[in-house]
């Protein structure tokens, strides 16, 4: 065996990339969750086509996961990888122009074939012609030696031998990086327990990937990336759609009501949905519709009813939803709609990530029909901001949205979990009895009559006596709930309608200033949390001062807002849209911010908007 | 389907609280609101709601238990008019709304209120899937085969050539026969009614409550400002008998007054055709069967309607008895809470929270 040294490295961002049947999703979350064991704090990106497979070999079928790893904290999932592993052409061809100069790459030399390499237009081997020359090259015959390491494995064809070669780069890895692979084997036991020979050979394939790492002389050094220092605590890994269906069942446990989910399958939506069926056990009921439609007049069904309504969605979805958001509006019921933004407008990008829902969400709606807007900005993060969607719905009777992106539905962190006892409590409060007397002073029950401080009507359930009454989307009389066209009462019930949501209990923003002079604020919100927080870093460890904030409440805005506004010199709104909560500060505040955007289906690189923040710190210098 | 005996329900109302013994009989007036109704002078809706308000009574049923759930249009404002919850809802949407309401509420006697256009045009797709997965409620489809509180355009159900502001030339639009499209989608309780005819009306009502899944209840409802007479043939007593086909499950198919009776025998490639009674000789009578498994026999009976309406079958067309979607998902959800040993607990959700895969910091 040859020695190898071992160096000791603070951050390391890796992409594997591959054919979308190569598994580089799996290899990817496996590397992440052996990450996860090693104490590092991480961030990661999945990146993959919106065809199932593309066909084989081509720049359209291209899949990767991007994975970034720290012994201190992690932003983002990275702006550029310090390796990339490219198991064919294509993989390469459509990735190395984010690999940085110098940057390790290795490629599985078995897939550079003649015919690969014409698919994706090279007409001679990168590997030959010395244009890789720039950067760290591992050339691996990746595939022919995981089928010779399965030799022994008479009864898999040279197919299924081939497909372990994932498992080969993930053991190479793995040492590479000092990994431990205990996570990655039970997990293939249980995936191929009921095939022992698959199992087998995937499990050898991992241990050949290792050993390779360790013999060959290619590689001669091991990394080591020491455990970051976190808050105590007990920590998992979760994307931003597992944590999203944690936090809507931990909400309605706390309310002590039923969760129901009316859903349609739409990417990067679906996993929710798949999520919560099967949380049955906790009494979660998922209906899958037959479309948009009626996966949100499910939910408002069910809300009615007295359960925790969810429908979950993207921005298409959306679109068809609207009529009973609206309707949920004027019934004033909890609904809980989840909109995981994707790129649009129609189709559009369904795989890639964007922030341009924010409009739609907020107006996109016949009428006066204000709905409260929560954002979420983390993948853990997914799951406060369910919790808070729950509770608006629930305390002030109103459809609520709370929008993810694809880029914090797929992506992960470690999550620190909360202690159930430590969730807020919801006490829903559903009436039971009449709420006012009539002129003969008879008990009676009024559907619309309010509670003073919070506006919200009562939520009185079928099946409760003597609160029958009829609700429905033609205006209502005030407090009666009769129908009514007079015009001072429409009047009146739009601007109710308006204060209820207005009124809605957020906490003020919070400005992380630490020097307190700075001059320029720069302000997200969503999914930009991670890139946002990181370019500011980089500012500050250049030796400038600035401010930064992040909005979780997109409607109400927080009380302080303006304030903080009008504090700065320079406010900077970073957007995956082309200005839409610009636009919106900008009516609301009358101030004149600098909106930066970019629609490219991706998060923004730290370097970007290190950049952007550097120029107009630079302006007003 | 399945042959497991899963002990699910039977009858439409059997989770449903029903009123003691010893409680006052509920009457009409139990179940009318304080709301001034607002139909049309001689609109059907107003016959249709006082038989419902009526017969309601007969179930025993605690009035808080009831659901009407409606969409839009002029008989969607029912509920309205019904002292029982009641929702309003959007064009076409009620099906779905009820189908949320009815799946996460067993206790529930939910029912749907809609017209031609709500239920067969912008609600089509609602209404197909809420019949595909018998849900355990009952649809009234009141077809007056217009558009009436848009005042007056064509519906899915109006007759060829039908004039209207829309079509001033008639309609080309080829119409939708509900019996048919609802057993197309393999309904498991299919049955049509006159507005005018109380006592067929209340007896398809009772069966349909009884029927465990998705009722459908098409009834014939006379608009008279934009379609007044569309169902006048029907109606008119001289021509009534001749036209109206009365569904008896277990009987012949016969149509026709006693003195000219008319039998429905079987001719040669599957299809039927009305002769004389003493014409059938060794002839095949057609027996209606309504609890038939394939809905073949009931689809053919529901295709002797014609636009003309030379024969109507009125009645059941189907009941039978299928698993409904709400209990095969309730029976889910309570397996996997009993199997786990009864609610999650605050220790349940901490576990489901932790996952498989943690690690521990300090």
């Amino acid at each position: 065996m040859t020695s190898k040294t071992a160096q000791t490295l603070d951050r390391v961002v890796i992409r594997f990339a591959g054919d979308s049947g190569d598994g580089m999703q799996l290899t990817g979350d496996r590397f992440t969750s052996e990450t996860a064991a090693v104490g590092n704090d991480l961030s990661t990106l999945p990146n993959f086509p919106a065809e199932i497979r593309a066909p084989q070999g081509t720049l359209p079928g291209v899949s990767s996961f991007q994975l970034h790893f720290a012994d201190h904290d992690v932003l983002t999932p990275g702006d550029a990888p310090d390796v990339l592993v490219a198991m064919n052409p294509a993989a390469l061809k459509a990735n190395l122009g984010d690999l940085p100069r110098g940057a390790v790459l290795i490629v599985d030399t078995d897939e550079f074939t003649k015919r690969n390499l014409a698919k994706v237009g090279y007409a001679a081997s990168p590997l030959d012609d010395g244009s890789l020359d720039s950067w760290h090259l591992h050339p691996v015959a990746l595939t022919s030696i995981t089928v010779e390491a399965l030799a022994e494995y008479g009864g898999l064809s040279r197919k299924e031998k081939e497909r372990a070669k994932n498992m080969f780069a993930l053991g190479l890895l793995s040492w590479m990086y000092t990994r431990p692979t205990d996570g990655t084997k039970s997990f293939l036991t249980k995936k191929f327990g009921a095939n022992p020979e698959l199992l087998a050979a995937n499990l050898t394939a991992l241990e050949a990937g290792w050993s390779y790492g360790e013999t060959t002389e290619d590689f001669a050094s091991t990394y080591v990336v020491g455990p970051a220092p976190m808050p105590p605590g007990t920590y998992r890994n979760v994307t931003g759609n597992t944590a999203l269906a944690l936090g809507l069942v931990a909400a309605a446990h706390r309310a002590g009501r039923p969760l129901v989910l009316g859903s349609y399958p739409i990417t990067p939506a679906s996993d929710i949905l798949h999520a919560l069926s099967g949380m049955k056990r906790h009494g979660v009921t998922t209906v899958q519709a037959e479309d948009e439609i009626a996966g949100v007049g499910i939910a408002l069904g069910a809300s009615y009813g007295g359960a925790v309504g969810v429908t979950t969605t993207s921005g298409p979805g959306i679109a068809l939803k609207s009529e009973t958001i609206g309707l949920a509006v004027s019934l004033e019921l909890p609904l809980v709609v989840v909109d995981i933004q994707r790129g649009g407008p129609s189709t559009g990008l369904p795989t890639k990530t964007e922030q341009a829902d924010l409009l739609q969400v907020m107006f996109g709606r016949n009428g006066e029909s204000p709905v409260p807007v929560v954002a979420a900005q983390t993948p853990a993060d997914c799951f406060a901001a369910a919790l808070d969607a729950v509770r608006m719905a629930t305390t002030y009777r109103t459809p609520v949205v709370l929008l993810s992106d694809g880029y914090l539905a797929n992506g992960s962190e470690p999550w620190s979990v909360p202690d159930v006892a430590d969730l807020p409590a919801l006490d829903v409060g559903l009436a039971t009895e009449p709420n006012a007397t009539d002129d003969a002073g008879e008990p009676v029950f009024r559907p619309y009559l309010r509670d003073p401080e919070t506006l919200a009507r009562p939520w009185a359930v079928p099946g409760t006596p003597g609160l029958e009454h009829r609700i429905g989307g033609i205006e209502k009389a005030d407090v009666t709930g009769d129908i009514s066209y007079d015009p001072d009462n429409h009047d009146r019930m739009v601007r109710l309608r308006q204060a209820k949501v207005d009124g809605i209990t957020v906490p003020d923003l919070e400005v992380d200033d630490p020097t307190g002079d700075a001059r320029v604020l720069v302000l997200g919100w969503g999914s930009t949390y991670g890139p946002v927080a990181a370019a500011t870093r980089t500012v500050r460890n250049a030796g400038s001062a600035i401010a930064r904030a992040h909005l979780r409440h997109l409607n109400p805005f927080p009380g302080n807002l303006g304030d903080v506004l009008r504090r700065y010199d320079r406010v900077v709104v970073p957007e995956m849209n082309t200005g839409q909560l610009a636009l919106l500060l900008r009516a609301k505040y009358l101030v004149d911010v600098r909106s930066h955007t970019s629609v490219r289906g991706l998060p923004f690189t730290t370097v970007e908007l290190a950049d952007v923040l550097s120029t107009t710190l630079e302006e007003i210098r | 389907m399945t042959t497991v005996d899963l002990g699910l329900p039977t009858t439409g109302l059997q989770h449903v609280p029903h009123l003691p013994d010893d409680a006052p009989a509920q009457t009409k007036r139990d179940f009318t609101s304080d709301q001034e109704v607002r139909w049309c002078p001689g609109c059907g809706d107003y016959v249709i709601l006082a038989a419902v308000q009526s017969f309601l009574p007969s179930l025993g049923l605690r009035r808080e238990n009831i659901v009407f759930v409606s969409g839009i249009g002029c008989s969607s404002r029912f509920p309205y008019y019904l002292d029982t919850y009641g929702m309003h809802s959007i064009h076409g949407r009620a099906p779905a709304i009820a189908t949320g309401l009815a799946t996460s509420r067993p206790d529930l006697s939910v029912w749907v209120v809609t017209g031609d256009g709500d239920a067969l045009s912008i609600g089509g797709n609602h209404l197909v899937h809420a019949l595909r997965r018998n849900v355990n409620m009952t649809i009234l489809l009141f077809n007056n085969q217009i558009y009436g509180l848009t005042k007056g355009q064509y519906s899915p159900t109006s007759r060829p050539g039908t004039v209207t502001k829309s079509s001033p030339l008639g309609s080309v639009d080829a119409p939708f026969n509900p019996a048919s499209l609802a057993l197309g989608a393999e309904a498991t309780f299919v049955a049509r009614a006159m507005e005018s005819d109380r006592a067929e009306l209340t007896t398809v009502l009772k069966a349909a409550a009884q029927h465990r899944g998705t009722a459908l209840v098409e009834i014939y409802q006379n608009c008279p400002i934009f379609n007044d007479g569309a169902f006048e043939v029907l109606k008119d007593r001289t021509q009534q008998a001749a036209r109206i086909v009365r569904l008896r499950s277990g009987e012949p198919v016969t149509v026709g007054p006693e003195d000219d009776r008319r039998v429905l025998v079987r001719v040669a490639g599957g299809a039927s055709e009305f002769v004389p009674e003493a014409e059938v000789g060794a002839r095949e009578v057609v027996v209606h069967d309504a609890a038939a498994d394939d809905p073949s026999g009931a689809f053919a009976l529901s295709r002797l309607d014609s636009p003309e309406m030379t024969h109507v079958p009125m009645g059941i067309f189907r009941q039978v008895s299928r698993p409904t979607y709400d209990d095969l998902v309730r029976a889910q959800v309570d397996a996997a809470v009993e199997t786990a040993g009864g609610p999650a607990t605050d220790d349940d959700l901490a576990a489901l929270l932790r996952g498989r895969d943690t690690w521990t910091v300090g």
